[in-house]
């Protein structure tokens, strides 16, 4: 499976320039950018692990780039994701976010149907490697 | 004596017959509006021999106590208070015998909650009233106090997307075509293949609803099917919106129940059937965790004509209130009506928390929406990939982008076509962030990505050129 989850999953990978770009984008905003990761790529899974706290007070793109490097380097077969977190009233929540790491190969979500009466049918998505 | 005078005047307001509404208490040219007061701004036109302010003052009378004659028992009334005030009239500059009545209703007058209750006031009887050669509601205020009775959105902007975990740009979404006619089987193909190319949503027509060739209950086992199988495909959450649309509360709570059931997130009613049925199907909704989407089926047939009926801004306000999540609010490019200035009041009525009174826009009044949840504007017909930028730039991030026939028509087949609109609006996305003008630059950030996406390349080729350009009968003064 190819996870399409985030603002830019159809887009070819960010270079640096690009990942940076994006980066002062959510900094010019006030926004905090955050680092997660997971193995498991389920459409419910909301909690992915914490890379630390958002950097709610760093204002320097390349040091968040250099993180996202180290995120990258200790789960090599992890997702990892970039937030954008607009914390103003009215919002207070996601801006916007974005995968820079995939597992090789991505893990598959497969579909088990359970037939119950009057032809429904329970739907279960599991992730399997 | 004066008093003696005073007591005469009084006695010819309250003398049997008939008298003009402006001396009945209906026009108030001094009053100040209170805080907690709903306003209303109509646009009317008298008929000759009519003055404008006694055909203001009898939209007032008509719209709140008021009879065609004088009735003893509102004097067992406190009808100063009851009585609604038309305190400003102004002429449309450059539209004889056009004028603008600016009226106050007391908060009392409505019930707590119900659309119904005020509309029935609102727009009730004076529509017909034979003074008034034609009558338009432009825009209301409504105060914070009424505001609260109301719940407001089931879930709203900010709890869609985090429900959905789709954050930072428009969603994406395809209404089935054709509408009318495919069996259930193939029904479901068509939202397989467009959920998994790369739309967020699929969607029913307004007038899908349960027909011989589809039924209701095949088309949901069906869709869902496609759903299921698309979120296992991409690991993202699809939705197809279910019109639960039926002939009565019964049928409409057993489709949306169905809906539930078989693990839909979405699901979508008519504004055909009712201000009622609405508020019963946001509570609904609310109840069970399911987004409500409104398609405004029928609206034009009062919204669209600038002279007679209720501005689509005054609807906008309503459905909020009313409480749903999703509503159809024009598209300014494509091929439905949409001056881009009132469009984009609507599309502020719709999502900001407070809103500034705006001419420009349409807007008369300001409006604090008190934290009351933004509904997302869909932005559906006649839209495709190449117009992407021109829908980014006049429409913002929080709305659903549907291309149907933009999607379903594509010549590599309708998962290319998903795929096509996924870039194309990704691609502004990034390039919107990076700092281009997207507006400007649009054709050409898209003509980058199309280098290397095949699908979007053909989109491009096939419909650059089509666009929807007719003036709009509906527009600003």
């Amino acid at each position: 499976m190819f996870l399409t989850q985030g603002t830019f999953s159809y887009l070819p990978p960010f270079s640096d320039d690009q990942l940076l770009a994006q980066i002062r984008y959510a900094i010019d905003r006030g926004w905090s950018v955050s680092i997660e990761h997971t193995d498991t790529p389920h459409p419910r899974n909301v909690y992915w692990e914490m890379f630390g706290l958002p950097f709610f007070d760093l204002k320097e793109p390349q040091t968040i780039l250099h993180e996202i490097a180290k995120c990258k380097s200790e789960f090599p077969d992890h997702y990892v994701k970039v937030n954008a977190y607009d914390r103003s009233r009215g919002r207070q929540t996601t801006a916007f976010n974005f995968i820079v790491n995939r597992p090789k190969p991505e893990p598959k979500l497969r579909i088990e149907r359970t037939e119950r009466q009057d032809r429904r049918i329970l739907y279960t998505l599991t992730t399997s490697n | 004596m004066l008093v003696i005078e005073d007591q005469v005047l009084e006695q010819s307001r309250w003398k049997s017959g008939v008298i003009p509404y402006k001396n009945m208490g209906y026009w108030q040219p001094d009053y100040k509006p209170k805080e907690t007061d709903i306003l209303s701004a109509f646009r009317f036109t008298p008929q000759e021999g009519v003055e404008a302010d006694e055909a203001a003052a009898a939209i007032a009378g008509e719209s709140s106590t008021a009879t065609w004659t004088v009735v003893w028992t509102d004097r067992l009334t406190s009808f100063e208070d009851y009585q609604a005030k038309a305190y400003r009239v102004v002429p449309v500059p450059g539209t004889p015998n056009q004028f603008m009545a600016y009226i106050a209703y007391d908060m009392d007058l409505f019930e707590e909650g119900s659309i119904a209750n005020l509309t029935s006031s609102i727009i009730g009887n004076v529509f017909g009233f034979k003074a008034i050669k034609a009558l338009r509601l432009e825009d209301m205020r409504i105060p914070t106090q009424y505001v609260k009775t109301f719940p407001g959105p089931p879930h709203g902007i900010v709890v869609e997307r985090e429900y959905l975990n789709k954050f930072g740009r428009p969603l994406l979404g395809a209404t089935v075509k054709p509408k009318l006619g495919l069996s259930a089987r193939n029904y479901g193909r068509v939202v397989y293949e467009a959920l998994r190319g790369g739309l967020d949503f699929t969607k029913d027509d307004e007038n899908t609803n349960s027909q011989p060739f589809m039924r209701w209950r095949d088309r949901y086992m069906f869709a869902i099917e496609a759903v299921q199988k698309a979120m296992a495909e991409t690991g993202e959450i699809k939705g197809h919106y279910f019109n639960v649309t039926a002939a009565s509360m019964e049928d409409i709570y057993e489709r949306a129940e169905l809906a539930r059931d078989i693990g839909s997130v979405i699901i979508m009613i008519d504004l055909t059937i009712g201000y009622s049925a609405i508020q019963s199907m946001s509570n609904w909704a609310r109840r069970n965790g399911v987004i409500l989407h409104l398609h405004r089926a029928g609206h034009a047939t009062y919204t669209r004509q600038k002279n007679h009926g209720v501005s689509f801004r005054v609807i906008s306000k309503w459905c909020r209130l009313m409480g749903v999540d999703h509503l159809h609010a024009g598209t300014v490019v494509g091929k439905l009506e949409g001056d881009p200035k009132l469009v984009a009041g609507y599309y502020d009525t719709l999502r900001l928390n407070k809103v500034k009174a705006d001419p420009s826009k349409g807007l008369y009044f300001d409006q604090d929406w008190a934290s009351l949840p933004g509904v997302m504007p869909v932005a559906s017909g006649g839209i495709h990939a190449a117009q992407t930028h021109q829908l980014l730039h006049h429409l913002g991030e929080d709305a659903v982008f549907q291309f149907g026939g933009g999607t379903i028509g594509h010549p590599m087949g309708i998962a290319a076509g998903a795929t096509a609109n996924r870039v194309a609006l990704e691609t502004l996305i990034q390039a919107r962030n990076e700092g281009h003008d997207v507006l400007r630059e649009g054709p050409e950030i898209m003509e980058k990505a199309a280098r290397w996406c095949t699908p979007l390349r053909q989109a491009i080729d096939l419909w650059k050129d089509i666009s929807f350009n007719y003036a709009s009968s509906d527009t600003p003064d």
